[in-house]
């Protein structure tokens, strides 16, 4: 093993050039936003100074479109978790040709534009009751958004583990339905499910296209209001807001990473 | 009950099993299994024999309750109807060709399981599992987690934590199938020695002859969803049923011979006769063929093949005409492809197919 690293032909050098490359491109961006919205004067440049009045200003102004989008993620996360896992078990457990239609059917919200789900939302659900200028009706389109991504994540490991011998096992060892499920179907799809999870996640907190249409001026969301303050203030301002977002969801991806790692069950 | 007594205490009830008209078809019409009649007694192991897609695991299936026989089938454990019962009610041990241990939980864990879902009290179970690991010399291992562990520890595993529950029956689907060929001889020791200690009624799955000789009290032979033969290993063996069973199990010579009058021709030699008359298909084990001189030969040949197996040479005769017939040629042999030899039959050991 040793010997190998020592002989690094060019080959080595050129791929660790390239990807440190892409890398950069991906997040040089990145951060020059993020301290355009730590800059006291972005077109004075950093010699303006460093400063936080912008994203103490973000924090003041914004703070209710945060907590909506951390509320929606969180209320979108629990909604596809118990639609999507289950959906995803019934797929899994039945081999007829249905199952693999809706299988396939699955990638459909790749294919079709938010901004179409979102038209298609308000057109049908627009005039029932309060629930046009409510926040559930952004989550509705969120969870719809979303589902799909839970459902694949979930059935990939479903997919690769022998679930229906495991259960067998546990039945022959007197286990009914319910135990089973949480005891064997659950644990063994962890990291199908933190996949889903995080990626729920991020999607919904990230989600623009289909909440700008559906959202109004008393529920805007995080991105909404970026967009906003991009188009209409200081690009500090949309920098900052930037920032915030990053420090948000960051914590929240590591958190839930922390949550699933934990604990197993004892004798 | 103290622990002293622990090696004759965990002796476990003898149910009998019983099987009426129990046949399967699958969603499409597919019969895997035709309607079978078959007795189970209590203790005994019974094994389950036949080529791969036979209907082996669907009939064992159909026992443990994971799936129904069609309608007019019945299982019965002892005297109790259990064909409504799912396989969590039924109170039966199975063992897995994959295993199917839960990887998320430790061998401990897994062990425990059936005594979890049963809400023994915590020290009970306890001491319940350690007994059942060191039954299973896997004490060492209680906490390992099942990735750690070769295939034979595994299936050990599986075995431990069926049992700990004391089943009713013990089921097992080709359990050393997975296995490599050392191995599976030394699990199969093993689940002997299991299965005639804990005296309960077991039934075993699989295709390998070797291990249905070994372990079963008696055999059940299956053919295309049918049972061809029920009986003991040496019945199995030595009055086969059909020709089926006879080229199945051991290798079985087939000849050509004329009987008439209570004489029968094989070759150029006459023997005296009581089986069936006219041309008969003789069926004969390579062990009941025997080399002899031309003089008292019934059946020349010239040897096709021959390999040494160190206490006897197998050769491969080929006769003038027929079929060419496998015979052992015991001790230090020195015959050699292309030699002409001399076999004698013994008529006392040849079944005759009419
Ligand atoms: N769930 C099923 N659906 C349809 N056909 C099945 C199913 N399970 C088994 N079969 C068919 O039933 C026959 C017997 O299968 P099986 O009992 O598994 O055989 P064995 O265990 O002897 O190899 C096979 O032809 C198999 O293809
Ligand atoms: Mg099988």
């Amino acid at each position: 093993m040793h010997s190998l690293s020592n002989r690094r032909g060019w080959g080595f050098w050129l791929q660790l050039g390239f990807t440190l490359l892409v890398c950069a491109l991906l997040t040089v961006p990145m951060a020059m936003s993020m301290l355009a919205g730590l800059t006291a004067n972005y077109f004075v440049g950093l010699k303006s100074g460093l400063t936080l009045h912008w994203v103490d200003e973000v924090l003041r102004v914004y703070s209710g479109t945060i907590l909506l989008s951390l509320q929606i993620a969180f209320a979108c996360l629990a909604c596809t978790l118990v639609l999507g896992v289950p959906a995803a078990y019934a797929l899994a457990r039945r081999p007829g040709r249905i199952a693999r239609l809706v299988e396939e059917m699955l990638m459909m919200p790749v294919a079709i534009p938010g901004l179409a789900t979102a038209l298609a939302l308000i057109v049908t659900y627009g005039g029932v009751g309060d629930l046009r200028s409510s926040w559930l009706f952004i989550l509705i389109g969120h969870v719809l958004f979303t589902l799909p991504f839970m459902v694949r994540a979930v059935l990939a490991v479903m997919g690769s583990i022998d679930l229906t011998t495991l259960e067998e096992g546990a039945a022959s060892l007197g286990a009914g339905f319910l135990r089973r499920f949480a005891t064997v179907v659950l644990p063994n799809c962890r990291s199908g499910i933190l996949a889903g999870s995080l990626m729920v996640l991020t999607l919904s907190v990230g989600e623009f296209n289909l909440t700008w249409l559906l959202h109004t001026p008393l529920t805007k969301t995080l991105p909404v209001g970026l967009a906003d303050s991009y188009a209409s203030l200081r690009i500090e301002i949309g920098s900052a807001y930037t920032l915030v977002f990053f420090l948000m969801i960051v914590p929240s991806l590591i958190l839930m990473q922390g949550l699933f790692r934990r604990g197993r069950p004892s004798v | 009950m103290p622990d002293s007594v622990m090696q004759n205490s965990f002796h476990l009830d003898a149910v009998p099993i019983r099987l009426e008209r129990c046949g399967k078809t699958f969603a499409g019409g597919a019969r895997a299994l035709e309607p079978l009649d078959l007795t189970i007694r209590g203790g005994e192991t019974i094994v389950f024999l036949g080529p791969s897609g036979c209907g082996k695991t669907t009939t064992l299936r159909i026992i443990a309750g994971l799936e129904s026989p069609d309608p007019d089938g019945r299982v019965l454990f002892g005297e109790e109807d259990v064909t409504a019962l799912p396989i969590e009610r039924r109170n039966v041990g199975m063992v897995f060709q994959s295993y199917a241990l839960f990887p998320n939980m430790t061998v401990a864990e897994n062990v425990a399981y059936g005594l979890k879902v049963r809400k023994i009290a915590r020290a009970d179970r306890g001491r319940r599992v350690e007994e059942m690991l060191d039954l299973m010399h896997l004490g060492e291992f209680a906490g390992r987690r099942i990735d750690q562990l070769s295939g034979g520890q595994r299936q050990r595993v599986a075995l431990a934590r069926a049992l700990v529950v004391r089943p009713r029956v013990l089921l097992l689907d080709e359990p050393l199938t997975a296995l490599d060929a050392k191995l599976r001889d030394s699990l199969r020791l093993e689940i002997d020695r299991l299965l005639r200690g804990l005296g309960i009624t077991a039934v075993y799955v699989t295709h390998d002859q070797g291990e249905a000789m070994a372990l079963g009290d008696r055999i059940v032979v299956m053919a295309k969803g049918r049972v061809a033969q029920v009986g003991t290993p040496r019945e199995i063996y030595y009055q086969p049923a059909d020709g089926f069973v006879a080229d199945f199990i051991g290798t079985m010579n087939r000849l050509g011979g004329l009987s008439r009058g209570g004489t029968l021709s094989i070759g150029s030699a006459t023997l005296p006769w009581s089986g069936p008359e006219g041309a008969v298909e003789l069926l004969v084990r390579p062990e009941d063929l025997a080399l002899a001189g031309e003089a008292d030969g019934h059946l020349g040949g010239t040897v096709a093949a021959a390999v040494f197996l160190g206490d006897r040479t197998r050769l491969v005769v080929e006769p003038a005409d027929g079929p060419a017939l496998t015979v052992d040629a015991a001790g230090r042999s020195e015959l050699g492809r292309g030699d002409r030899v001399w076999l004698r039959v013994d008529p006392a050991r040849v079944l005759a197919v009419p």
